[in-house]
């Protein structure tokens, strides 16, 4: 199963998300296979792969939403990989889930509310004000029943949301995921705006034309192994890989 | 027409109907009290809270202790509180011990794991307070009452009908005005998401399950300047707080305001319209709710889920051509037992073959059907009555009552089960045990027909099964082929629909299986068998009482199944043997027997959830996994791991199979329904 000895070793110091041989299970299924990667400080990395590939048990086991798996995963040169998921949440890793996730019954206001945490060093602080700017379609909704808001809202919301925890890096599952063509320019504009901020941000994506526009480097993902690690320009040269494990 | 109502006046009719409106009013703000805390705890821990009968006794006898000690008025309201507060405490306690333990168990080991502590409190309040009744002090300077139309009401009942819009509009206020009550509702909503958040749902179910006993323990402790203490008020607050619950909506505060006044007027107005039996009205009413609106007035319909009681990880396959000689070997066996045993090892015999019947068909309809029944009692009271009315009243001989029981039983059951199957899970059980409670109280109140609490005596049995073997023989005559019947329904193409609805409804109904019209089926069947066995219980008793339906027996029967191994075929045949013996042992043992039958039933479900014959199959697995692996190396295997979910195990290490071969545990009875939930997705 797992090997501390090899695991012990700390990551560079420059990498604020390490992920080491990272295994995963559903009852007896194994979904993901040692899978690695890094994500430095102020980067955008997308995880990119085809429905199923793996990407939702990377966020799930990362955040300690999967009851069984092995491996290890650094965070701020901490071991995070056995502690409680609220723990984590607490360090400053914030987690945007797939399919939004609001509270449906809670105000945005209110949603907002959950979400708070204190303030973090060397990690952006948000205030509901300030994230009313950043989405500006949430200001006009603050009482508005979670429910009763359109796809594009609710994702915006779940991203304020997890904000209002001032994370140091932002794990975003799908951020452009049934959206309109005009909410997802929005919401590139919104990541950007959040990276600007100093945030480091992992996002899974199927679409390659949205993580281009955002992402500084690509880990592709495929029946539960990484097959790819490289800087976007580095996978515009290798159509091979595109062809193999995204659906363009 | 006037009514004389005591010496005090000439009432008319209209101050008649008002006095009893504010009666009604007045016992609505302890059930509201009870059944908002039991709302509130379901909410977010999805636990149905059983032992909230318990809290609300314990509530009642704390603050008796405590008003003998205290006096004034300052001291009688602060021993109420203080009552309170420490059956909070309690309650916190049972939280952090037991509950954390179980919250990723299925609901129906947390429904069983929380009547234990009911059990556990029962005989506790016996030895701490002793049997009689306890009569507190009334509320000091709320001893009189206030002329209303001519008539004296109670200033305590004014108070208290007053008491329960405040609570209403307090708990309104701390759901919505603070952050603590913002996370609740949160958290009822989406637990894992407010975890994500970085909440610590601990502490937050800690102290929503400290909420919602204080809410009940004040309910009880308001009751003693109204009511006697009294060692029943448990279960009957239990059964009027699910029927609250059921009515206004699970997790609905609101609901249970309006459903708890409903249900108290109805009660006493039942006690004018139909004295007899005055529990029909509001059961009527539950119908009506249930058709109109079947999460009730403010719940929300629960989206379709898996509602599997346990997780199978081996198929079930029926009995090979050398296990049903063995088995067939192990019936003539029995079929011998009167050669060698005495008359009382055979009487207890028939009563455990009985008692086989009874947990195998509560097993179809709770581990085939996915439906766990906590009010299957009354199907088996049903039979054992039908019985004794054609056998007494039209004098059919013994064998016709018999087969009259069942034919009861089935339309008893075809009643219910038309309202319960259109409701599963949590709804389902405090369904079917609300129903089974008002079956009882008819046979209890109805005094004409059923002899009320003295029962129906004289249901003897013919000569040739008048003697115990004799009695013996025909009991295993009619119990072996109806459970031979009850095998063949699991393993025919109605078993497998049935299966299949309990493990997805959407998926079964997108194939063109009628979820509905199955389950009813099943629930009909169920309850002819049990029928069957209580009318022979009627006839090994040579009499009928209410106590043959009352909730002990429901779940008897649930802990028979649960013992035997929740996800076997035959487990409860050997759960029903076991248990029986054991607790006809114990009662001759100890005063205490619900003590320890508590004690035992939550440690069955905390350590033990696979029953006697789940854990000897892990244990046969596990030896041919290991001699498979012996035989063939690391190719086995990995057979074997592909074999338990089908799955893509293409590397499958030896430590995997392990796992998934013995792993007993909730935690990973969790992961497999979380499993099933990502693949719902």
């Amino acid at each position: 199963m797992a090997a501390p000895a090899l695991a012990a070793v700390a990551p560079p110091a420059t990498s604020q998300l390490d992920v080491v041989k990272l295994n995963a299970f559903y009852g007896a299924a194994h979904i993901l296979f040692d899978v690695d990667f890094t994500v430095h400080s102020g980067e955008v990395v997308a995880l990119l792969g085809r429905n199923g590939a793996g990407k939702s048990t990377t966020f799930l086991s990362i955040m300690g939403m999967v009851a069984r798996r092995t491996g290890t995963v650094w965070f701020d040169a901490d071991e995070i990989t056995a502690l409680p998921t609220y723990e984590i949440a607490r360090r400053g890793l914030g987690f945007v889930p797939e399919n939004r996730r609001i509270f449906t019954d809670l105000t945005v206001e209110e949603n907002l509310l959950v979400g708070r945490q204190a303030p973090r060093e060397g990690a952006p602080t948000w205030e509901p004000e300030r994230l009313y700017e950043l989405f500006p379609n949430l200001a006009d909704m603050r009482k508005r029943p979670g429910g009763r808001m359109s796809g594009g809202e609710q994702q915006m919301l779940t991203i304020a949301r997890t904000l209002m925890g001032n994370p140091s890096l932002v794990l975003l599952d799908e951020p452009s995921e049934g959206l309109a063509p005009k909410i997802v320019e929005q919401m590139a504009g919104a990541i950007l705006a959040m990276k600007r901020e100093g945030l480091s941000i992992l996002l899974s994506e199927q679409n390659l034309h949205f993580a281009r526009l955002i992402s500084d480097r690509a880990v592709i993902i495929e029946k539960g192994r990484v097959q790819f690690t490289g800087t976007l320009a580095e996978l515009e040269a290798r159509p091979d890989v595109r062809d193999a494990y995204l659906a363009v | 027409m006037p009514i004389f109502l005591g010496p005090q006046s000439i009432v008319t009719p209209m101050q008649l109907v008002f006095v009893q409106f504010m009666t009604g009013l007045a016992s609505a703000a302890s059930l509201f009290l009870v059944a908002s805390g039991l709302s509130i705890i379901f909410g977010v821990t999805r636990i149905v809270n059983f032992a909230h009968g318990a809290f609300y006794m314990l509530g009642a006898y704390v603050a008796y202790t405590l008003t003998e000690q205290l006096s004034g008025a300052i001291g009688f309201w602060f021993a109420l509180l203080a009552a309170a507060v420490i059956v909070a405490a309690l309650g916190c306690l049972l939280e952090m011990v037991l509950l954390r333990r179980i919250y990723h168990a299925p609901e129906l080991f947390q429904l069983l794991a929380t009547f234990g502590v009911t059990l556990m409190v029962e005989d506790l309040v016996l030895l701490i307070w002793g049997p009689e009744d306890l009569v507190g002090p009334r509320a000091p300077g709320m001893s009189g009452a206030v002329v209303m139309f001519g008539k004296y009401i109670p200033t305590y009942d004014l108070f208290l009908i007053a008491l329960g819009p405040i609570v209403l509009v307090a708990l309104w206020l701390l759901f919505h005005r603070t952050r603590w009550g913002v996370l609740v509702r949160a958290a009822t909503h989406d637990r894992g998401m407010v975890a994500a958040l970085g909440i610590n749902q601990k502490w937050l179910f800690t102290g929503v399950f400290a909420l919602g006993v204080f809410l009940a323990a004040i309910g009880g402790a308001l009751q003693i300047p109204r009511d006697a203490v009294n060692h029943s008020m448990d279960l009957s607050i239990i059964v009027e707080a699910f029927v609250v619950v059921v009515i206004g909506g699970l997790g609905s505060t609101t609901g249970a305001f309006l459903a708890a006044i409903l249900v108290s007027e109805l009660n006493a107005f039942g006690i004018l319209v139909f004295p007899k039996i005055s529990l029909v009205l509001v059961f009527l009413v539950m119908a009506v709710v249930l058709v109109v609106r079947p999460w009730g007035f403010f719940g929300k319909p629960q989206p379709p889920q898996a509602t599997a009681v346990g997780n199978t990880v081996r198929p079930w396959r029926p009995l090979n051509r050398t296990e049903l000689t063995i088995a067939g070997g192990v019936v003539l066996v029995i079929a011998l037992l009167p050669f060698v045993l005495g008359n009382y090892a055979l009487t207890i015999g028939s009563e455990i073959l009985i008692f086989t019947l009874f947990a195998a068909s509560l097993h179809l309809l709770m581990t085939v059907g996915g439906l766990a029944s906590f009010g299957h009692a009354a199907y088996f009271g049903l039979g054992a009555y039908g019985a004794a009315f054609a056998a007494t009243a039209f004098g059919m001989p013994m064998v016709v009552a018999i087969l009259a029981g069942p034919v009861l039983a089935a339309f008893g059951a075809a009643i219910v089960g038309w309202f319960a199957v259109s409701l599963s899970g949590v709804y389902f059980a405090m369904l079917t045990l609300a129903f089974a409670q008002i079956v009882w109280s008819i046979a209890f109140q109805w005094v004409d027909v059923t002899g009320g609490d003295n029962g129906i005596l004289g249901i003897w049995p013919d000569a040739f099964a008048s003697s115990p073997s004799g009695f013996f023989w025909m009991t295993l005559a009619f119990a072996v082929p109806a459970l031979a019947l009850l095998q063949m329904v699991i393993f025919s193409p109605f078993g497998f629909a049935l299966r299949a609805t309990r493990d997805s409804e959407l998926r079964s109904e997108s194939i063109g299986i009628d979820r509905k019209r199955t389950q009813w089926v099943a629930f009909v069947v169920a309850g002819a068998v049990a029928g069957l066995g209580g009318a022979l219980f009627a006839f090994l008793k040579g009499s009928v009482f209410p106590d043959f339906m009352s909730i002990s027996v429901s779940i008897d029967g649930l802990v028979m199944v649960l013992l035997g191994g929740i996800e076997t075929v035959l487990g409860p045949i050997v759960g029903a043997i076991v248990f029986k013996a054991l607790s006809i042992w114990l009662i001759s043992q100890t005063d205490y027997s619900k003590l320890v039958l508590g004690l035992a039933i939550i440690a069955m479900v905390v350590a033990f959830p696979k029953g006697i014959v789940g854990t000897l199959a892990d244990w046969r697995a596990k030896f041919d996994a290991r001699r498979a692996r012996k035989l063939a190396g690391g190719v086995a295997t990995a057979a074997v791991a592909a074999t338990v979910l089908g799955g893509v195990v293409g590397t499958a290490t030896g430590t995997l199979t392990d796992a998934a071969a013995t792993d007993t545990s909730h935690r990973n009875v969790a992961h497999r329904n979380a499993s099933h939930q990502e693949i719902d997705r």
